[in-house]
């Protein structure tokens, strides 16, 4: 693992593997996407509304994988002070604030037509909606403690362990309190979701996996430059002044 | 400087006390929506609250109830329970997982003639997703034609 401690080693894979995961990725949804909305048959009591399921079910994937990110990166850096564990955690809350909103939305706009509501306080809207607070407030800590000249990347990591109680709470919210919001239909038993669902959904799921990746890394790089960057005008001012 | 300084807390503490105040309104504005209450067929024969009060009725579409009335956009159906059955209309836009045989949650009050009036249906949808092309299968040909599909 510490193999990747050296930032110069890391850029040196992701040159290459971010494109790479981009690319791939962006192909893959498409395709997916293409499948699903065009393709793909109606459902027997939604219809056409359905088909907000291939967008809205990746997104909330990897709105929950973002945090899972997060708290990996957070435990990363607490317990071995990796250095590219804070840049990591960093990179990941964006996407994953960006996929949260988009599962809310979509799934707010498949509601109205479905169940007959925008919106409603049940167990599992009401914790993916705590999750887009949690990003939000995440990412304000993260960029003040920033603003303190880099000395605590300590606080943002507590917080991401902590905030990560809520993953789980949000998975079993449709069990514990099975109120409007239905249980999940792809489970480690099987799929209440027919075959003709279930591939372009699954498909969908891995292509914008590999477009989240892509877009951690990019950042991952940016932030490294911008250290960087900022590392030699430091210096350069030290000089002038000496 | 220092004036400036104290205007801007000033009003950036006005700011936050109208935020403050405005939070306060909607929560009690929302609250007093919210005090809608809950009742199964069974409580409400037994107890049928007052025509003004906003109850939410929750139960099951009865199997072969749901009719359109004469005006064309209203419908009537039942809500049962295993105790009570209660007859409801409501009018405008069903939600497409409203069908016969399964839950809904009706938003509304009763009406003088112990029919439940709704303003707001909500379904629920279960974990199963099947095509539309298999909407006529029994449970058992559906399950079948599931685990070929898988």
């Amino acid at each position: 693992m510490h193999g990747f401690a050296n930032p110069a080693r890391f850029l040196r894979i992701a040159r290459w593997l971010m494109p790479l995961c981009l690319g791939v990725g962006i192909v893959i949804a498409l395709a997916a996407l293409v499948w699903g909305l065009f393709l793909a048959p109606a459902e027997r009591l939604q219809g056409e509304t359905v088909r907000i399921v291939y967008l809205h079910v990746p997104a909330a994937w990897l709105g929950m994988a973002g945090w899972s990110g997060i708290a990996i990166a957070s435990f990363t850096e607490l317990v071995w002070r990796h250095p590219l564990a804070g840049i990591a955690a960093r990179a990941c809350a964006v996407p994953g604030a960006v996929f949260t909103a988009v599962c809310l939305v979509t799934g707010s706009l498949w509601g109205r037509p479905a169940w007959g509501t925008w919106w409603v306080w049940d167990g599992r809207l009401t914790s993916m909606l705590v999750l887009l607070f949690l990003y939000f407030g995440w990412m304000a800590l993260s960029q003040a403690s920033e603003a303190s000249d880099g000395a605590g990347t300590r606080a943002p990591a507590i917080f991401g362990l902590v905030g990560a109680v809520n993953i789980p709470i949000i998975h079993y919210s449709v069990i514990w309190w099975n109120s409007q919001h239905q249980p999940p239909s792809i489970t480690t038993g099987g799929s209440a979701m027919s075959g003709a669902f279930l591939w372009p959904l699954l498909i969908a799921m891995s292509g914008f996996t590999l477009i989240f990746a892509g877009v951690v890394l990019a950042r991952m790089r940016a932030i490294l430059a911008h250290q960087q960057a900022e590392a030699r005008l430091r210096r350069k001012a030290l000089a002038q002044a000496g | 400087m220092a004036i400036k300084a104290k205007h801007q807390r000033l009003v950036l503490l006005a700011v936050a006390m109208v935020v403050l105040i405005g939070a306060a309104i909607l929560a009690i504005w929302a609250l007093r929506n919210q005090a809608s209450y809950f009742y199964v067929p069974r409580e409400i024969v037994a107890s049928p609250p007052e025509a003004s009060r906003a109850v939410r009725l929750g139960g099951m579409v009865e199997q072969g109830s749901i009719r359109t009335l004469p005006d064309g956009v209203s419908i009537a159906f039942v809500v049962e329970d295993k105790e009570a059955r209660v007859p409801v209309t409501f009018r405008g836009i069903v939600p497409s997982l409203f069908v016969e045989g399964s839950g809904v949650v009706a938003e509304g009050h009763m009406g003088s003639d112990g029919t439940f009036v709704a303003d707001n249906l909500l379904a629920k949808h279960d974990e199963n997703y099947v095509p539309r092309e298999m909407k006529d299968m029994t449970g058992e040909e559906l399950q079948q034609a599931m685990a070929k599909g898988k």
